[in-house]
């Protein structure tokens, strides 16, 4: 043990290959995202024409498009928005405002909780059950989109919990004691305050919803019409309203049936279009997690 | 107006805001409850037709037969095995990218690596389809042919089998386990790091003997959630992991429980589909013990924090 000194670092060498594992894991980890997203461009962006995005497939004209895919997935996301908001938004107010410890709101937490961890394709078999047979609704875009708001309704709630937990006490103390009913403080000091919280949850679900498939095949099918449009105001509104009850696939379902059907081209088009969009909504985040970062330390 | 009545108009928008967000609050009950009473009404008709024993330990699932045989004991193997498998390789990958993040890079690498992370939880599961369709499967055929060249009992299945959908399952969870184990990795209390040091460890033997035992909770928080992701996921594997049901073999083509339900609901009638629910209620059965699971060691992590 002679040349042991303190002088002299001791080599390890088991220490050298841990630290390559750690390198190679991080590296696996980035060339896998840009592997996906490069390859996905690269194959996709060549479909990408402005017709891809504004007609609709049809074998009778010889098109091949998206835009009615386009255009269920914008309804979902409005309709599921709609509705998951503010029940998601009333119930973290309950939750951090109202309730006390106990035995209700450790339920409501354990359930939660359980919504976000269960898989979507049991989404999809109890919506296509409750919302398709129980009440009526079939294959429809409202279907999907009852059946999402129970998929997205952690994110809000937990995000807006969030976001009221960072508000100070002293505004709440300060809104009371100048003599603002409860409500008042809420809607006045709580939800302004808030705001970006619970953006950041609703474009979290936007994220979701736009990425969600197995829930959605079973409830919102797969049609991929636009609804045909008139020069009578009146129909043409009444139209509009009524593709909520009839059915419509979103870009991931059409995607689906396309690769399943072996037109890899026209699914690779599709997959960029849809990588487009989560890149837009992780910027979207990035915006405005900044932003009420800078907010918070002025 | 008076004082006196503008106050009574108050106390009742009071009481009824509070109502309001109470039934808010309750939803998310009243869905789980609905959930679970449908999910039991819908899967069990089919239990006393073909009977428990013969789904559960049946291995021949021909649902369309003649003589259709309802046996769903391969199903649910595969989505046990292929589960552990995408575990057994996404964990460690996992773990140590959320070690470097946390502990080996420096600041400016970590802001590029980690928006990447995110960014691949982010990407929906039919584009992983695609990918694996597209670019494994014709991998694992090629593998397939070398492997089983001059076999006459091997059924080829193109590159559509377990393994592929192993590793796509693998990739899947990769962000799952990388942003929890790197949370809890960063939540170790310094003061553990710098005795370990001080003590003379080197940077590895503190990571690896005194950081990662400190965040052993959320660790195993993260496998759990990356075994519940791997369990339900269904759109990414459906077409990847091929279209028989067969025993969980690497190269054999498989169907998981999620894959058996989403292929097969398109063209059921009857039983079939009766059993397509039945596979529904085994796999929420199973999501409902990593549920439990998981609150257990939330609680117990969150008891040995408090001490």
């Amino acid at each position: 043990m002679g040349n042991d000194t303190l002088y002299q670092k001791r080599k390890r060498p088991g220490e050298a290959f841990l630290m390559a594992a750690i390198y190679g894991a991080a590296s696996i980890a980035v060339l896998l995202l840009l592997g996906i997203i490069g390859y996905v461009f690269f194959k996709g962006f060549r479909v990408l024409n402005p017709a891809f995005l504004t007609t609709v497939t049809s074998s009778l004209k010889g098109t091949v498009g998206i835009a009615g895919n386009l255009l269920n997935t914008l309804y979902i996301i409005a309709i599921t928005l709609l509705i998951a908001t503010p029940i998601g938004v009333g119930g973290a107010i309950y939750l951090n405002e109202y309730a006390k410890p106990g035995k209700l709101v450790n339920l409501i937490e354990f359930t939660t909780e359980t919504l976000s961890g269960i898989p979507s394709v049991i989404f999809g078999l109890f919506g296509m059950v409750f919302f398709g047979n129980v009440l009526g609704l079939g294959y429809s875009l409202l279907n999907g989109s009852l059946t999402l708001t129970l998929m997205v309704l952690p994110l809000i709630v937990r995000n807006t919990q969030e976001a009221l937990r960072t508000v100070p006490d002293s505004y709440r103390s300060g809104a009371l004691g100048m003599g603002a009913t409860k409500w008042y403080m809420i809607r006045t000091i709580l939800l302004p305050s808030a705001k970006p919280g619970i953006l950041t949850g609703v474009i979290l679900a936007v994220g979701r919803i736009v990425g969600e498939s197995a829930a959605l095949l079973f409830t919102a099918g797969s049609a991929r019409i636009l609804p045909k449009l008139g020069t009578n105001l009146v129909e043409n509104l009444s139209r509009i309203g009524g593709k909520i009850l009839q059915p419509g696939g979103t870009l991931t379902i059409e995607l689906y049936l396309q690769m399943q059907n072996g037109e890899y081209e026209v699914a690779f088009g599709i997959g960029c279009v849809l990588l487009v969009i989560v890149l837009l909504i992780n910027l979207l985040l990035k915006v405005i997690t900044g932003n009420a970062r800078k907010y918070g330390k002025q | 107006m008076t004082i006196t009545g503008k106050n009574k108009n108050k106390a009742v928008v009071e009481s009824v805001a509070q109502i309001i967000f109470t039934v808010c609050a309750s939803f998310a009950i009243l869905a789980v409850a609905s959930i679970t009473l449908y999910m039991i009404l819908s899967g069990t008709p089919a239990i006393f037709k073909v009977g428990l024993k013969e789904i559960l330990f049946g291995t021949v699932w021909k649902p369309t037969a003649a003589e259709p045989k309802f046996g769903i004991l391969y199903v649910i193997l595969t989505s046990v095995v292929g589960t552990m498998l995408a575990i057994l390789i996404g964990v460690p990958v996992g773990i140590l990218t959320a070690v470097f993040l946390a502990e080996v890079a420096d600041k400016r690498i970590a802001r590029i690596v980690k928006p990447a992370v995110e960014l691949l939880a982010g990407i929906p599961s039919v584009i992983y389809g695609l990918l694996g369709i597209y670019l494994l499967n014709p991998l694992m055929y090629k593998l397939e042919l070398k492997i089983f060249a001059g076999s006459t009992t091997h059924q080829f299945t193109g590159g559509a089998n377990l393994l592929s959908a192993v590793l796509v399952l693998a990739i899947m969870i990769l962000p799952t386990v990388i942003n929890i184990s790197e949370t809890s990795i960063r939540a170790v209390p310094p003061s553990i790091k710098a005795a370990s040091l001080a003590l003379g460890a080197s940077h590895i033997q503190t990571i690896f003997r005194s950081i990662l035992p400190a965040a052993k909770s959320g660790i195993v928080t993260a496998i759990v959630l990356g075994v519940g992701r791997a369990i339900g996921e269904a759109m990414a594997i459906t077409l990847v992991s091929g279209s028989s049901v067969n025993a969980p073999l690497p190269f054999n083509s498989v169907r998981f429980l999620t894959t058996a339900i989403v292929s097969e609901m398109g063209y059921s009638q009857g039983t079939h589909r009766q059993m397509l629910f039945t596979i529904g209620l085994v796999l929420f059965v199973f999501i409902m013990l990593i549920n439990i699971a998981l609150t257990k060691i939330l609680k117990k992590g969150a008891a040995e924090d408090g001490e």
